[in-house]
């Protein structure tokens, strides 16, 4: 375990690498960042000054090489607009994004799985078809439409939530939380059920499916026939088995929503990772660009990395393939 | 110990309602071993869920009754079926690759079994499923029971399935073609040991299976199925040595073993009809080198067959 733990671990280091790369020569096709944070009526030599400041004045290659060394050093380089390093830009905004991913996931998983269960245990209600049509509207309205329409609803009509912007935060370890607040949680609600909602309908469906697929397996009517108590036929024998495709698919929703909270982050002005990274791209801000990517990949890498090993902890044939 | 009277089981489908089990009438006496036998579609498995009370929607026990030490089993609210279930009436299955939970380990699997029936300490209902599965013939119990089904042969499986149903001394077993999924050699054995455990422990047994020579062995007596119903029925050798209904003659003959050499195998012409769309009259009829106008009217069962015309 401890083996494939690190193996896994220096892979990460490798798609860093390349993923580095990728971004730093895309970025540097798209445009000279110079023309765009200098004054335009700026001379010469002003432009040449800016370039050097910002090392923009050396051969691509060169810079890239810089970069790398800064790179395993923890060090992604200074935001051409902000001044500041780059990382520190990004964690800032960090919490903000992560917060809502996370409100997002807790909602999508605690309703979704619940309501999934019940879809594929009573096929033929009326109360799970109501479920599965909700799910199909879920999962093929557009995300941006669909939060203007809880904006105009509740914080408009309504006026029970407030439509943009982050509660009061606390520094909880050190960063900035606002959804340990119950006021705190009434801004977080309406972005992370607009973020939710797609994911939603698609563990409601994925539930669905493996329980309609997997209640007809033998392993069910033998637990039955044992006389278990339909409680443990469910929540032990089915549950542990339908939990194996969705915590896969969890675990990629669940680094889609940090990556991609783009959309709702604008239109609940949220000041998120998502936001700042679109504003940076039109800036040609490269190192909080690249930053941006460098951090998003590797959470992707490590929540891959907690889903295998959740794997073996739900699935007793993946730990023998292991220790062979 | 059990009769069953008059079973009828139905299930909706897209042809229409198919009656898997069709006026099915048995007795079964404690300790007794009975061999259901039919075809893949004769309504034989569909027979064991109905007795024991596992028949899901679309399918539903319509009429009749199963009289179990003296209660009646249809209609009983689900949670007295619940409890009779693993405890009084117990049930193996087909394929053991997928009836033990791939990913909980045997000990969850045993443990809880004896808990759904018992409240006993921990330990107590460990030692009882250590017991079980020495019992069943497995060797060093206390390391089998740590691991997951994965870990086991087929037949390693099927013996723990078969510890699992034997954990509280049930009254009655119906072993739902336990054999067939296994070799040859590891069904000998299994079959061995079944006899062996039903008598030590004094369990009657409902033995359903679509191979005769595997009833012939040890089953006291011997249902034939044919599309949901019982058209023969009597003691073992009776039934195999004179068969009375042309479909068990049929099905006799079409076992390779009675046909040393050369000699091309008897085949029953056609196939068996869809059960949501019987032939009028004897189910039989169409397949039959009997058949008469006379077959055209369902036959009665009488003397223990359920012919127009039978055999001897």
């Amino acid at each position: 375990m401890t083996v494939y733990v690190l193996r896994r671990l220096a892979q990460t280091l490798l798609v860093l690498f390349v993923t580095s790369g990728l971004v730093f020569g895309g970025l540097y096709l798209v445009g000279d960042p110079v023309e765009i944070l200098v004054n335009p009526q700026a001379d010469q030599e002003e432009r040449a000054r800016t370039a050097a400041a910002l090392g923009l004045d050396k051969p691509v290659l060169e810079q890239y090489g810089l970069f790398l060394k800064g790179m395993f050093a923890g060090d992604l380089g200074k935001s051409f607009v902000f001044g500041r390093p780059a990382l520190e830009v990004i964690l800032e905004r960090m919490p903000a994004t992560l917060e809502l991913a996370f409100l997002a996931m807790l909602m999508s998983v605690g309703l979704g799985i619940p309501l999934g269960l019940y879809a594929g245990l009573y096929p033929d209600r009326k109360t799970s078809k109501a479920i599965m049509a909700g799910s199909i509207l879920g999962f093929s309205l557009p995300t941006f439409w669909v939060g203007l329409l809880l904006i105009m609803v509740f914080a408009v009509q309504l006026g029970w939530l407030p439509s943009t912007g982050r509660g009061p935060t606390e520094n909880v370890f050190g960063f900035s939380i606002s959804i340990f607040s119950v006021e705190g949680l009434r801004y977080a609600f309406l972005p992370s059920l607009n973020l939710a909602l797609f994911k939603l309908s698609l563990i409601i469906r994925l539930t669905r499916a493996q329980v309609r697929e997997q209640a007809l397996l033998d392993y069910i009517r033998f637990a039955r026939a044992k006389g278990l108590p339909r409680s443990r036929v469910i929540g032990v024998h089915l549950l542990k088995n339908i939990l194996i495709p969705l915590v896969t698919v969890i675990g990629l929703e669940l680094g889609s929503v940090i990556a991609f909270a783009i959309v709702t982050e604008s239109i609940f002005a949220w000041p998120g990772m998502g936001k700042l990274v679109i504003d940076s791209i039109f800036q040609l801000d490269r190192p909080v660009v690249v930053a941006y990517l460098l951090v998003v990949v590797f959470m992707f890498i490590m929540i891959n990395l907690v889903v295998d090993v959740l794997y073996s902890a739900l699935d007793p044939r993946v730990r023998i393939a292991e220790a062979k | 110990m059990l009769e069953i009277e008059n079973l009828v089981t139905e299930f909706a489908t897209r042809d229409g309602i198919a009656r898997a089990v069709n006026d099915v009438s048995f007795e079964l006496k404690p300790k007794e071993i009975l061999g259901v036998v039919g075809e893949s579609g004769s309504g034989k498995s569909v027979l064991g869920y109905s007795m024991i009370g596992l028949v899901d929607p679309p399918g539903r026990v319509v009429s009749g009754s199963v009289r179990f030490e003296g209660r009646e089993l249809i209609g009983l609210p689900e949670e007295e079926m619940r409890a009779l279930r693993g405890k009084r009436i117990a049930m193996i299955f087909q394929d053991p690759m997928m009836t033990l939970n791939p990913v909980l380990s045997i000990e969850t699997q045993m443990v809880e079994t004896v808990f759904a029936h018992e409240s006993f300490d921990r330990a107590k209902a460990r030692k009882i499923c250590l017991e079980n599965l020495e019992l069943v013939g497995i060797a060093s119990p206390e390391r089998r029971l740590k691991q997951y089904p994965h870990e086991f042969s087929g037949g390693m499986r099927q013996r723990v399935a078969i510890a699992i149903a034997l954990l509280h001394r049930p009254a009655l077993i119906i072993a739902d073609e336990p054999t067939t999924a296994l070799d040859v050699t590891v069904q000998g054995q299994i079959l061995y040991e079944m006899q062996r455990l039903v008598r030590e422990t004094g369990a009657a047994l409902v033995w359903i299976t679509h191979d005769l020579s595997v009833v012939a062995g040890f089953a006291d007596s011997v249902a034939v199925m044919y599309a949901g119903r019982i058209v023969e029925n009597g003691r073992t050798e009776d039934v195999l040595h004179s068969p009375r209904h042309p479909y068990t003659r049929s099905l006799l003959d079409s076992v390779p073993a009675n046909n040393i050499g050369q000699v091309r195998l008897r085949q029953i012409p056609g196939m068996t009809p869809s059960l949501a769309r019987l032939p009028a009259g004897c189910s039989f009829r169409e397949r039959c080198g009997h058949a008469d106008a006379q077959c055209s009217s369902m036959p009665e069962m009488k003397t223990s067959v359920r012919c127009h015309h039978p055999l001897c």
